[in-house]
């Protein structure tokens, strides 16, 4: 075990967030696939939504009084780290089943893992939260697991 | 036949050319609900953050990502996996190029994995990734 995770900060892996429902609308799908450069015609009318559409959809709506002075919103979900500088992070995704206007579909946020590593610079702090979107009924529609890395 | 039938190791994704303008960044931003100041307030971005311009957003290159297979895919088969890393950052204006190869075919699963990248104009990886598709 690294010296930089204490006990205290690794007991908060299995941590959850408050689960969040959306829905799906055609409007926001056709936002998305303008913003996106979508040239797939299902897209850009909105008749299904492109596969990355849910990052959009379970993106935090925070108030202004909410944001840090470089306009960034606070993930409740993650502890205070003794490193602060966030780098590049990677994201694996397993798609199960697209999403289509009228769906309502459920995030779940948990911390599934905190570890360090050292880099040429010192040491790393990695952590990975993994999301799980289902629709109402709970079939899966996909799984996200976002590392981020500290320095 | 199925279109798997029809690939082999080594094939190449059509890929695609792009150059974000702020307008586009901005739409991107809106949708998302993202007020992170690199992508819109340039003296902020170069001045505080030390960035040469406004800095793209990682996740709408990673959204490149699956157009790239998706155009290739059509109505053939689905996106079953992506993997991704943000590598470097890219700034507005820049041309960046979304490319893909076929890495492997596994015709009793009928799947095939890919590898798929974007590049900046220097020819540099800024985003590796690979991708797994599912033929019906």
């Amino acid at each position: 075990m690294g010296s930089l995770l204490t006990p205290e900060l690794l007991a908060n892996i299995g941590r959850t967030a408050a689960p969040k429902k959306e829905l799906v609308t055609r409007r926001d799908i056709r936002k998305y696939a303008v913003a996106t450069g979508q040239r797939v015609q299902k897209f850009i009318d909105g008749d299904e939504a492109p596969p990355m559409f849910y990052i959009p959809l379970f993106w935090d709506v925070v108030a202004l009084e909410q944001l840090s002075p470089d306009g960034v919103s606070m993930d409740t979900l993650i502890p205070e780290f003794p490193l602060k500088r966030a780098m590049a992070g990677g994201l694996e995704i397993e798609f199960y089943q697209s999403a289509f206007p009228g769906d309502w579909l459920i995030a779940r946020r948990t911390l599934t893992d905190i570890y360090e590593k050292q880099g040429r610079s010192g040491p790393l702090i990695f952590y990975q939260v993994t999301m799980e979107i289902k629709t109402v009924a709970g079939d899966p529609v996909l799984t996200e697991k976002a590392t981020r890395i500290l320095k | 036949m199925s279109r798997l039938d029809q690939i082999n190791t080594g094939d190449l994704l059509p890929g695609r050319e792009y150059k974000t303008d702020n307008v586009q960044l901005f739409f991107y931003n809106a949708v998302l609900w993202n007020a992170h100041r690199i992508h819109y307030d340039y003296h902020y971005a170069t001045q505080v953050e030390g960035y040469p311009g406004l800095v793209n957003a990682g996740p709408l290159m990673g959204d490149w990502l699956t157009q790239c297979v998706n155009e290739w895919l059509g109505d053939d088969g689905q996106l079953q996996s992506l993997q991704y890393s943000n590598r470097r950052a890219s700034i507005i204006g820049e041309v960046l190029r979304c490319c893909g190869r076929v890495l492997s075919t596994d015709q009793d699963a009928k799947t095939a994995q890919l590898e798929v990248q974007v590049f900046n104009a220097a020819d540099e990886v800024i985003i590796p990734g690979t991708a797994t598709v599912s033929f019906y």
